[in-house]
């Protein structure tokens, strides 16, 4: 899966829990909470949202790669790696 | 024959716009049938009916504003033959109606399509099965509207109404307040040990652990959970939880998750993540509204520690769970780090003393100390 694939997934996963947000405009390098208002449960309807679309199931544990866009891609990216 | 009357939609909510009916006359309808969707300030919510029997008769309209306790519809007993006159019921007058308009039949994800693009469902035509309003006819209809509608006027009505009900609170209530830093260390691990073998959809927040220790803790402490009315207190009829939840375009609802004590973290949990979803697309239902015994506030997201929040009437509690910090804590004589968080009650002191709020507070720390059991 291409990286691009994986930052569409994760946008629209975001779109889903936060419809206001405009993902264009989240700077990928800088704490994501700072940007979107997610409280804890919109954050596992995210992390439902991915395991929905990407199939990946995130554990909590790893929930700390997720602070930032380019963390979740990263991560992501790394699970993925392998897959088609 | 019983009058089907509106529902109370809770303390800040004195009348709804009926949207439309979803059964008609000789329909047969079972307690807890949604029968009818008002339009409030709080968004659409689905009107369930109390009892048992047959739509004899439609009384109110759609399109009608209703204020609470008007004759909606007649239902009559199974048995019973449909009557043939006009019962002698009296609703109060209907206030008048800014624009009357009669929407037609549209699914509810139709509806909450209509509500989110701001498209007034009388003015779309219907292209569905039996000329229903489909999502698409709603698309369409709001890709050719210009300009776009301004939303504000909904948020606008949501600040009134839960203004008068916080003042009337303040007003009226005599708030005393208790509050508690709690030892998180055990539920946390045995939650982050249940997470780790569960699958993410059926993950636990540590919210869901907090709502259902409430609730265990109004069943065990008699004279919190209910309601203060002019014969004072009276119980609740069962252990229903307001979860105070705020919507991401402002603005706040504290619907009720039902019969918390009897129900299993799981579904308390699964019931929780599902209320907050149904509160943000408006589509919550009135019993949900009205029959909460207590509330619970959850702000620790926000980075709040504390928090000491306002009763909702008639209700004689609410609970507030602040942020979960990190603090040096001191156990078996030495100090460790640990994950704590700070828990207030507020009591209507009407109805409830400071002893009592104390030994329900006490309740609640004990109940999450034994996570396993809830």
């Amino acid at each position: 899966m291409t990286r691009e694939a994986i930052q569409e997934a994760v946008a629209q996963a975001l779109a889903s829990v936060a419809p206001e947000v405009n993902a264009q405009a989240i700077r990928p390098d800088r704490p994501l909470r700072d940007q979107v208002d997610l409280d804890s449960m919109d954050f596992l309807n995210f992390v439902i949202a991915l395991h929905g679309s990407l199939g990946v199931d995130v554990p909590e544990a790893d929930y700390t790669q997720f602070t930032s866009l380019r963390g979740a891609v990263d991560y992501l990216a790394e699970r993925l790696k392998g897959r088609p | 024959m019983t009058e089907f009357r509106m529902p109370t939609l809770g303390a800040d909510m004195e009348a709804g716009t009926l949207v439309e009916w979803l059964k008609k006359p000789g329909d047969t309808v079972a307690r807890g049938d949604i029968i009818a969707v008002v339009d409030t300030e709080k968004g659409a919510i689905e009107v369930e009916v109390f009892n048992d029997g047959v739509i004899d008769r439609i009384v109110a309209q759609p399109g009608q504003k209703v204020p609470v306790g008007t004759v909606l519809a007649m239902i009559r007993e199974a048995a019973e033959a449909p009557s043939t006159v006009a019962p002698a019921v009296t609703p109060p007058p209907p206030e008048p109606v800014r624009a009357p308009r009669r929407a037609g039949r549209a699914s509810p994800a139709a509806r909450r399509a209509a509500e989110e693009l701001h498209v007034d469902l009388a003015t779309v035509e219907g292209h569905g099965p039996g000329g229903s309003i489909t999502i698409a006819d709603i698309e369409r209809a709001a890709s050719l509207r210009t300009p776009p509608a301004a939303p504000v006027a909904r948020s606008t009505g949501m600040r009134a109404a839960i203004g008068a009900a916080m003042a009337r609170a303040k007003r009226e209530i005599p708030h005393l307040y208790v509050a508690t830093t709690v030892d998180l260390a055990r539920p946390l691990a045995w939650l982050a040990a249940e997470n780790q073998r569960r699958p993410v959809t059926e993950r636990l927040l540590p919210v869901a652990l907090f709502v259902k220790a409430v609730g265990r803790a109004v069943a065990e402490v008699q004279g919190i959970g209910g309601f203060w009315t002019d014969h004072g207190f009276v119980p609740g009829p069962g252990v229903h939880v307001g979860c105070a939840i705020s919507l991401r375009d402002g603005g706040l609802v504290a619907p009720a998750l039902h019969d918390v004590n009897t129900k299993a973290l799981d579904v308390v949990g699964r019931e929780l993540m599902d209320l907050v979803k149904r509160a943000r697309a408006g589509a919550l239902r009135s019993s949900e509204m009205s029959d909460a015994t207590i509330t619970v506030t959850n702000l620790g997201d926000l980075g709040v520690e504390s928090a000491y929040a306002i009763i909702y009437p008639p209700q004689v509690a609410i609970v507030a769970f602040g942020r979960i910090v990190e603090r040096p804590w001191v156990v078996d004589g030495r100090v460790e780090p640990r994950s704590v968080v700070t828990v207030s009650v507020s009591a209507d002191h009407r109805a409830v003393d400071g002893r009592l709020a104390g030994s329900f507070l006490g309740a609640i720390e004990r109940t999450l100390q034994a996570p396993e059991t809830l």
